[in-house]
């Protein structure tokens, strides 16, 4: 509360009169109330989807909840290792192939790109951020899942249509951001590099990136948070089965697609563990916010 | 020959920058042609206006049009004085100190918060706790949430470039802070904070997993606030996954794009607009 002191000086300092005095306090008490619903609608989301999922834990109980390798609703098994090993490997899988291809994206612009090429690419990218993920998983559906199916078998259902889809989905998220990186440093040192005869590809590998690797790894941390939580485009292609990782073309399930999946259905104890697996979604994805933070603090730091 | 093995290096390595920044452009491309293409074949005036009937869902999309315009609207009208209010408190009044850190931590966890978790938070407080059942304004506080942070991380951008001199010129006629802050500041960030609404409340469209578990899937078309909907993106993963009526899930895939489209680029022509203007 140090704030309100710190800016609030005496009225007669102000040379304001007293109700004009009461009005401007009153109002920027007002917005104060604004700006802390943010931390309201953190609280709320905690409160309410954490007292709808808390009796998993008293039932089923923290070692069968989160340490349970069988999901089996109808037999009262709730163990999320099989969600939690898909929704990792399809996460993993979606960053490795998306993440330099969002990182090589914003290297394109920022440093290659000639200014026309530029200004075609850049709002591709930010139109990309636009597509709704149901969208993204009807194209996955329909296009990507045939020619999965004849490079793996089966269906094409499973880790690997889902890895092609979210890669490109983190695109926009990765790639506006490291942009932003590469765009933070100074054009001297990209002077320097040049004027000691550095390739372009030099300059970019052995000074550009490493000078903006804190915003890169930030990048690719708030990517990696996009594809855990995405939902609608992994549910339509991922194949749903809540067992563990089989291969690449076999059909997994992912802690966001269980929850769709389930929630129509369920009752009792079953839609308080959909709870549950919303609670450790929220803790992850605060924790991925945390550690963003908690790094560019560190690069602060360091300056 | 060492030069020549650098010069080939470099090359190559230029060669990979286009491929990545080509495949993104190319990617878009073929998802927004691929809907295109398949679906202009299925828009007409029907299709479009009116209702869908039968057990496939034959016949046209209206009620779903309807349900993402007015959920999409209300969650407009609800966030907007909030955020920008939000906003105002960040950019003019705070100082740096816990409270601010608090707030904007917790506007970066809430703009990351997976959407399905804020579609069972909504489940929770506003379908079940607060008695709204599945209806538009359940969807339309639920997306507010969603939106809250955008439209304060945009809105407080578009405050902190107006230029200090303009509010000096005010104080310096006796405005108070208010004044300054509602009849100078605002004015001048207004397009911008457009823009980010207009950008937030594409994503509002888009939305499948919180409009879901609040605005339900009944196909209605909702006159009150308190009747329930099927959104458009709803409509399109129902039909998807059932696999009965292709067709029309192409048409409404079309109809989606678009809107999110029109959306998305009034928001850039009106970034641009204004940037001409001041420029």
């Amino acid at each position: 509360m140090s704030e309100t002191q710190t800016s609030s000086a005496p009225r007669e300092l102000k040379l304001m009169s007293r109700s004009t005095y009461l009005k401007e306090a009153a109002l920027k008490n007002l917005f104060m109330l604004c700006a802390t619903m943010a931390v309201a609608g953190v609280v709320l989301i905690f409160l309410f989807v954490g007292w709808r999922g808390w009796p998993v834990f008293s039932e089923v109980g923290l070692k069968g909840f989160l340490g349970g390798s069988e999901w089996l609703p109808t037999q009262g098994l709730f163990g999320i290792l099989p969600l939690l090993v898909g929704s990792l490997v399809v996460t993993l899988g979606a960053l490795a192939l998306g993440a330099p291809l969002a990182v090589g994206t914003a290297v394109f612009l920022s440093e290659i790109a000639p200014p026309r090429v530029r200004s075609v690419v850049r709002p591709a990218v930010e139109l990309l951020a636009g597509v709704p993920s149901v969208v993204f998983g009807f194209f996955g559906l329909l296009v990507v899942r045939p020619i999965v199916a004849d490079l793996t078998g089966g269906l094409g259902f499973g880790p690997l249509t889902a890895w092609l889809i979210l890669a490109i989905m983190i695109v926009p998220t990765i790639a506006t951001l490291t942009e932003d990186a590469l765009g933070s440093v100074p054009d001297g040192i990209r002077e320097a590099s040049y004027a000691m005869g550095a390739t372009t590809w030099q300059t970019i590998w052995r000074v550009l990136l490493p000078a903006a690797k804190i915003g890169i790894i930030d990048a690719v941390i708030l990517g990696m948070g996009r594809a855990i939580g995405e939902t609608m485009a992994v549910l339509m292609v991922v194949g749903n089965a809540p067992v563990f990782f089989r291969g690449i073309g076999k059909p997994v399930s992912t802690l966001t697609s269980q929850i769709v999946m389930d929630m129509p259905y369920a009752s009792g104890v079953h839609r308080t563990a959909l709870f549950g697996l919303a609670i450790i979604l929220f803790l992850i994805s605060m924790g991925l916010v945390g550690l963003v933070r908690g790094l560019s603090r560190l690069r602060e730091g360091t300056r | 020959m060492k030069r020549d093995a650098k010069n080939l290096t470099n090359t190559l390595a230029l060669a990979a920058f286009w491929v990545a920044g080509i495949t993104t452009v190319v990617v878009l491309f073929a998802v927004i042609g691929y809907v295109f293409i398949n679906g202009a074949r299925q828009i007409s005036p029907e299709f479009i206006f009116t209702n869908p009937h039968g057990v496939n869902a034959e016949g046209g999309v209206w009620p779903t049009i309807v349900a993402t315009l007015y959920v999409t609207g209300l969650a407009m009208l609800l966030v907007t004085p909030v955020a920008v209010l939000a906003a105002v408190y960040l950019a003019e009044y705070a100082v740096q100190g816990r409270l601010v850190r608090t707030i904007r931590f917790a506007a970066d966890t809430l703009a990351s918060v997976p959407s399905i978790v804020m579609g069972l938070f909504g489940l929770a407080l506003f379908v079940e706790s607060m008695g709204l059942g599945f209806s538009v304004i359940s969807g339309a506080l639920a997306l507010s949430f969603l939106m809250l942070p955008i439209v304060m991380r945009t809105t407080e951008e578009a405050i902190r470039a107006v230029p200090k001199y303009i509010r000096w010129g005010s104080y310096g006629l006796g405005a108070s802070k208010w004044q300054t802050v509602s009849r100078v500041v605002l004015p001048a960030a207004a397009s911008r904070i457009i823009t980010g609404i207009i950008l937030a409340a594409g994503r509002a469209v888009g939305e499948t997993a919180v409009v879901i578990f609040t605005m339900g899937t009944m196909i209605n078309t909702p006159i009150l606030p308190t009747d329930p909907g099927r959104s458009m993106t709803v409509h399109l993963y129902q039909l998807s996954m059932e696999g009965i009526n292709m067709p029309a899930a192409f048409g409404t895939a079309l109809l989606l794009m678009a809107m999110v489209l029109a959306f998305n680029l009034s928001a850039r022509w009106l970034l641009r607009r204004n940037r001409r203007m001041q420029g």
